[in-house]
């Protein structure tokens, strides 16, 4: 058990590529930190750099108290999960969770029982004699979930794990991971590029892009607060909706105004706004925080908007909306009944709102 | 398999098999008739009435019994036996951690490194055997097993390390990071699990390094002498053909004895060297 900590980590390839600019983070001991960005954003070469599986160019690693980065992978004390499972094809699943330990000259009697141990707690005692060709998706990503836990490491890594299951099984394991976590109380970092498997497994989740850390914080923090324009639109599904507007006096307040699209600034949030006077910000609102007018909105915050597509998902129904001269998406309550077409007063909720930087993309 | 009509099996699929099949048979049977058939009827015109130029009535092992009495054959057997094996032990062995080192490890001049290894082995050896010849004299290694066993790497470790490099980068380099993590260094990880996954590439480099010196002819021919020392290509060759004669019995007899060897080693490792061809790793 122990805590990683990440200092100004930089990583160049071939001196013109800075994968990971000046990385600084605290993994918590037993906390179970997510990063996520999009591919190329450098969250995967951090993890590698974690755990030695790539050089680091400048910056420390430290595992527990101990600067990590000339220790080869294996003294490292950490196990690691790979995307493709990396299972040894010519090995049954025993030897392949018993692989590391026999390694580390463990004896017999012991392996048996931690390999034992970790096939209980993950389901897999009786394929244990089978080789990995001859398992599904979801059963080779346990047996490579076994083979990190067998090792009672002080870190587990994971690079993209679920990604080759089918959507089914990915929930499913999602659920796992996250019942084993709980149950095992290790410090865990976990990459990936699916937003829903970063707020629902992170204690605390890291986003990135461009090999700079853009925003740390727990999911919901994030959610709802997000620092800029990346974060927000990376979070969420449908993603969070974007208008430039103009911001105006307006009778004592300020109003944000463009083509067909025009809505008084709630007061909590003018001061922040009032630099933007007769400027362009970036307005953005989620999805969920459209819904119907019912009248007692304050007319300042609705504005009217005609259907294009419908979008049935049962739960919620996804609604894109042309206003004025751009698209948004409301994600409304499903008894909604809405077609093509359809002209429809929408509102948007005072709190939820988010201005950002036309610029620097900044939350303002 | 091909669908539809019976016909189009017959003519897309049986047929050209057959003749495919037939072409590839045909100079083996060839040897195996040559080599039973007896001298009378080795030398009888074509023209002569009895003349059975595909089969024989009076089947005998004369050519065989002359070929193991008579001559060197079962020494040559022996040295090509042993310089085949040498020659591709030392190539395997050179492959494989070259192979290894330059599908695996980032170090300067890689990409340029392979590709020169490549180079060497597109040199011919009917313009290389005069240099070679040069060395082997300056080292006194001419008319020794050595002289082949040394020279034969030349061109089996370039063929050996590209075949080898190519299925090393097959296998993903996951498996390896994986075992680094689990605790294995890099030298344990290339041999508890690098080397037995490459099991079919090493056996297919390893027979086709085999089948490359036991059939090599040229240096053979020019760094080896005296009748004792030679392999079974030139040995045949030069014992068995005297001026224009030819002892068409035992030439074809120690052709097919000599075949035999190698037609072993490649039913034996069938499966594997398809395999190792088609570089399938199933993870």
């Amino acid at each position: 058990m122990a805590r990683v900590l990440i200092r100004n980590l930089n990583k160049f390839y071939d001196k013109d590529v800075h994968a990971v600019q000046d990385v600084n983070l605290e993994i918590r001991d037993k906390e179970f930190l997510v990063l996520v960005g999009p591919s190329g954003c450098g969250k995967t070469t951090t993890l590698r750099m974690v755990a030695g599986l790539e050089s680091i160019t400048s910056g420390q690693v430290l595992i527990g108290d101990t600067v990590v980065n000339d220790l080869p992978p294996m003294d490292r004390d950490i196990a690691m999960v790979f995307q493709n499972y990396a299972l040894y094809p010519h090995m049954s699943v025993h030897d392949n969770m018993a692989f590391g330990l026999k390694m580390r000259g463990m004896e017999r009697a012991e392996i048996a029982k931690r390999v034992q141990e970790a096939a209980d707690i993950l389901g897999i005692g009786e394929l244990l004699k089978r080789k990995p060709r001859q398992l599904s998706g979801g059963q080779r990503q346990r047996v490579a979930l076994g083979r990190a836990i067998v090792r009672h490491p002080q870190v587990f890594l994971f690079d993209e794990p679920l990604s080759n299951l089918d959507a089914k099984l990915r929930v499913q394991m999602r659920v796992e991971l996250k019942k084993l976590h709980r149950r095992l109380n290790t410090t865990a970092i976990y990459v990936t590029h699916d937003q829903v498997e970063a707020m629902t497994l992170g204690d605390r989740v890291v986003v990135m892009r461009g090999g700079l850390v853009q925003q740390v914080g727990e999911p919901l923090e994030l959610y709802n607060a997000p620092v800029n324009r990346f974060v927000a639109g990376f979070l969420g599904s449908p993603a969070m909706n974007f208008a430039g507007v103009r911001v105006s006096d307006a009778g004592g307040g300020l109003r944000a105004q463009r083509n067909g699209l025009g809505i008084d600034i709630p007061p909590e949030v003018t001061p922040r706004l009032q630099r933007y006077r007769d400027n362009e910000v970036t307005l953005g609102i989620r999805p969920e925080d459209l819904q119907l007018a019912n009248g007692s909105d304050a007319p300042g915050l609705c504005f009217d908007a005609v259907v294009e597509v419908v979008e049935r998902l049962g739960a919620e129904t996804v609604l894109d909306l042309q206003v004025g001269d751009q698209t948004m998406v409301a994600a409304v309550e499903p008894t909604v009944r809405a077609k093509p077409g359809d002209k429809l007063r929408i509102a948007m909720r005072p709190e939820r709102l988010h201005f950002f930087d036309k610029s620097s993309e900044a939350a303002i | 398999m091909i669908e539809g009509a019976r016909w189009r099996r017959w003519v897309y699929f049986y047929i050209p098999l057959a003749v495919f099949v037939f072409v590839l048979l045909f100079p083996f049977y060839w040897m195996m008739v040559t080599t039973v058939r007896p001298d009378n009827e080795l030398y009888r015109p074509w023209m002569a009435p009895n003349y059975t130029p595909f089969w024989t009535l009076h089947p005998t092992l004369e050519h065989i019994k002359f070929l193991l009495g008579e001559t060197l054959f079962s020494t040559w057997m022996l040295n090509t036996l042993l310089i085949s094996i040498a020659a591709t032990i030392i190539s395997l062995f050179c492959g494989l951690l070259a192979g290894y080192a330059l599908s695996r490890l980032k170090f300067p001049f890689a990409g340029g490194l392979g590709t020169g290894i490549f180079i060497t082995y597109l040199v011919p050896q009917t313009l290389l055997f005069i240099p070679l010849a040069d060395i082997i004299r300056s080292f006194k290694l001419g008319d020794t097993p050595w002289a082949l066993i040394l020279t034969y790497p030349t061109f089996l470790i370039p063929f050996c390390t590209w075949l080898l490099m190519g299925y090393f980068k097959a296998i993903p380099k996951e498996l390896e990071e994986c075992a680094r993590i689990d605790g294995a260094t890099r030298w344990r990880a290339m041999i508890y699990i690098i080397f037995p996954i490459a099991v079919p590439g090493i056996l297919s480099a390893g027979i086709f390094a085999f089948t490359l010196s036991w059939n090599e002819f040229i240096y053979a021919l020019v760094f080896l002498s005296s009748p004792a020392e030679k392999t079974v290509p030139v040995g045949v060759t030069s014992e068995l053909i005297r001026g224009d004669v030819f002892f068409w019995g035992p030439l074809m007899a120690g052709a097919l004895l000599g075949s035999i060897p190698v037609a072993m080693i490649y039913s034996f490792f069938v499966e594997y060297y398809v395999a190792g061809l088609t570089g399938s790793v199933k993870g």
